[in-house]
């Protein structure tokens, strides 16, 4: 008899067969490519969204390897005020995981860990990565496994990455939360339509996920005992193709209250957001896009003056806004049901001096004049 | 919790003297009270859930109340503006006349006789409460509807009770209003970022779902629940009034009755319609847990004066 841990990584074990033999840093540096082993090395700590880790904005020096270590957590997480759990899958414990910033022709060296006390196999898929889908074929961890990948970040812009270890596993993983994003600089910054360089003062990461929580016969939300015992029901659900809950950074509110997002009028913020699974559509109520790049990648002109920008699901975008006016806005993802009933609002608190130049209130509510 | 259960009185009794009460030319009363007698089968049907439920609950118990009246000094409820800025709402002591207040909030089981006898429809809380937990996924209408049906029922008024006797009630439960309103006069976003730190800041109810009656204890007077994870809906229509310049007085006043006012650990302002307070809130900020009622029942005398009026009126209708 096999235990269901074993099941669900037998659906994996034929790509651990067929993986090819683990790269060494001895390959041959060819034109155009630099020695990898001559490469200075630059190790970066994580951190949880919506934060995003120290970087620079313009690389000082040439290429270099960038070292990431990301731990996968299974880990039961509550998502919404109803106490709703999700038997969730994470990289390194957040939902999303964390966005990773490197320039471009950096190396991105990845650290997996699948500890011991999870159930399941998992893997990662770049989508800013070239070939092996993603990566995802060199880099399967079994429970008590750890595997270290590397590929060069050959594009600009901001990409996904998600779990992807075959069959169903692949949509029921990354609706359990296993997606993030990495960010991909040109070496000398963002620019413009008009190539002037373009800096934020602050940069947030959200994540955007939607999940399928099954309901009990009352209509309650279900909970279960492991990602294995939430299976069945899930993809049933799954099928269905209509979302429990639509929320940024893992649950409803992770973005509201005490977690708003800061800023300061004058202040330029870069809003990175991603979607592994499902289209979105995010609106800055009350502000714009100045600069968007809608699908993410630098080496296109950014649009300017948006209102509401699309992601497409399965990939991150970027938008850059320089705030104008103080008070609280709302970051949602302006299919209106999605932001206001399944949970993707989050919320800026901006500090600063109103400009009335910009809007007044000529005449507060009075009593309709009648004459 | 079933704190409460050992308190209920014997509500047979009660039942008892209100039959002595129906006098033989209180013509609308003995009208109300063959309701009354009629509604007593189809709450029978019910007997199941009352074995279940504990031997407190009878097949047609009239509410236990808490009889109130005094003085109360309490935020008016509504949008305050003076010289076009909003400003903190003027406190008010207001003499209320004596009234009673249901002890607790109208049940799960309360309200389903109202829905078996045709006259409420079905709540939307979740299926397979405890009886004895406060019925809620109700909205304003819901709740008039239930007054309607239970004045009805039992022969007596009953009616949601109005912002200031919710708040004389609730004594040292009641909070009201207390968002700062910040008065920087250049700046409006001063008061949205205040008040949206202190709605934060708020301490949350510690469930979310619904308990079981008694579970959030007794005030001083004996009201239980006040200001638990239930909001109740009250009589009272949101109004945004101007201030007289340099006054408190209410220079002008726009009422909108399609919204009501609801108390509980913060006042929230939600649609007649609305069922669920998550969903019936705005943009931004904290939304009650859940909404539900609890009734009031007017003084015997003026009940038979204004029923007498009201079925005189009906003979000229």
């Amino acid at each position: 008899m096999i235990t269901r841990r074993e099941a669900f990584m037998g659906a994996t074990m034929a790509a651990v067969v067929a993986g090819m033999p683990p790269f060494t840093s001895k390959a041959k540096a060819a034109v155009g490519r630099p020695d990898i082993a001559a490469l200075p090395r630059q190790k970066v700590t994580l951190v949880a969204p919506p934060f995003v880790h120290t970087h620079e904005q313009v690389a000082t020096g040439g290429p270099k390897i960038i070292e990431f270590t990301m731990t996968i957590e299974e880990k039961p997480m509550v998502i919404d005020d109803e106490g709703t759990t999700l038997q969730a899958m994470t990289f390194n414990g957040s939902v999303p995981g964390p966005l990773m910033v490197v320039h471009q022709d950096d190396y991105v060296e990845l650290t997996l860990v699948n500890p011991e006390s999870n159930s399941l196999a998992h893997n990662i898929d770049f989508h800013a990565a070239t070939g092996a889908l993603g990566g995802g074929e060199l880099s399967l961890v079994n429970p008590g496994e750890q595997v270290t990948l590397r590929f060069r970040a050959t594009r600009t812009g901001t990409f996904v990455y998600h779990c992807a270890p075959g069959g169903a596993m692949i949509p029921w993983h990354v609706v359990s939360g296993m997606s993030g994003a990495i960010m991909v600089l040109p070496r000398d910054g963002l620019k413009d339509e008009k190539g002037q360089p373009l800096r934020y003062d602050r940069i947030y990461y959200i994540g955007e996920n939607d999940f399928y929580i099954p309901r009990d016969k009352d209509g309650r939300y279900k909970s279960y005992e492991s990602p294995g015992d939430a299976y069945q029901d899930t993809m049933e659900l799954m099928r269905g193709l209509i979302p429990t809950h639509e929320v940024f950074n893992g649950r409803v509110g992770a973005l509201t209250g005490d977690n708003a997002m800061a800023a300061k009028v004058g202040e330029t913020v870069l809003i990175v957001h991603s979607q592994a699974n499902r289209d979105t559509r995010p609106h800055l109520i009350g502000g714009h896009g100045d600069h968007v790049w809608e699908e993410g990648k630098f080496a296109n002109p950014p649009a300017k003056d948006l209102e509401t920008w699309f992601i497409r699901g399965g990939s991150a975008g970027a938008a850059l806004y320089t705030f104008l006016q103080p008070g609280i806005y709302a970051y949602v993802n302006h299919n209106l049901i999605e932001a206001v009933e399944l949970g993707a609002t989050a919320h800026f608190m901006v500090e600063g001096a109103w400009d009335d130049d910009l809007m007044a209130q000529v005449e507060a509510p009075k009593p309709i004049a009648t004459n | 919790m079933e704190g409460g259960t050992a308190r209920l009185p014997d509500s047979r009794a009660v039942l008892v003297s209100k039959e002595v009460n129906i006098m033989p030319f209180d013509i609308p009363h003995m009208i109300s009270g063959l309701v009354a007698a009629a509604a007593i089968p189809a709450s029978m049907l019910g007997a199941a859930d009352w074995l279940l439920d504990g031997p407190a609950e009878i097949p047609f118990p009239v509410a236990q109340t808490v009889a109130v009246s005094g003085r109360v000094a309490f935020p008016l409820p509504g949008e305050f503006l003076r010289d076009g800025r909003p400003v903190a709402a003027p406190r008010r002591l207001e003499e209320i006349a004596a009234f009673e207040i249901m002890t607790y909030q109208v049940s799960v089981l309360d309200y389903r006789r109202c829905v078996d006898a045709g006259a409420c429809r079905p709540a939307d809380a979740a299926p397979g409460q405890a009886l004895r937990t406060p019925a809620t996924g109700v909205s304003h209408v819901d709740a008039e509807a239930y007054a309607a049906w239970y004045s009805q029922a039992t022969g007596e008024r009953w009616r949601l009770p109005s912002a200031a006797e919710w708040a004389l009630a609730a004594g040292e439960r009641f909070s009201g209003d207390d968002l700062p309103v910040v008065a920087d006069a250049d700046n409006p976003a001063e008061r949205w970022l205040s008040a949206y730190r202190a709605e934060s800041a708020r301490e949350r109810t510690p469930v979310a779902e619904p308990q079981p009656r008694g579970a959030f204890g007794a005030n001083a007077h004996g009201v239980y629940d006040l200001a638990g994870n239930v909001w109740e809906w009250t009589s009272t229509c949101y109004v945004r009034s101007t201030l007289a310049v340099g006054g408190r007085e209410i220079a002008t006043a726009v009422e909108n009755c399609g919204v009501h006012v609801l108390e509980g650990r913060h006042r929230a302002y939600m649609s007649n319609f609305i069922r669920d307070g998550k969903s019936g809130g705005c943009a931004v900020g904290v939304p009650p847990d859940n909404l539900g009622f609890r009734l009031v029942r007017e003084p015997r005398g003026e009940t038979f004066v204004a029923r007498l009026r009201d079925a005189v009126r009906g003979l000229f209708r």
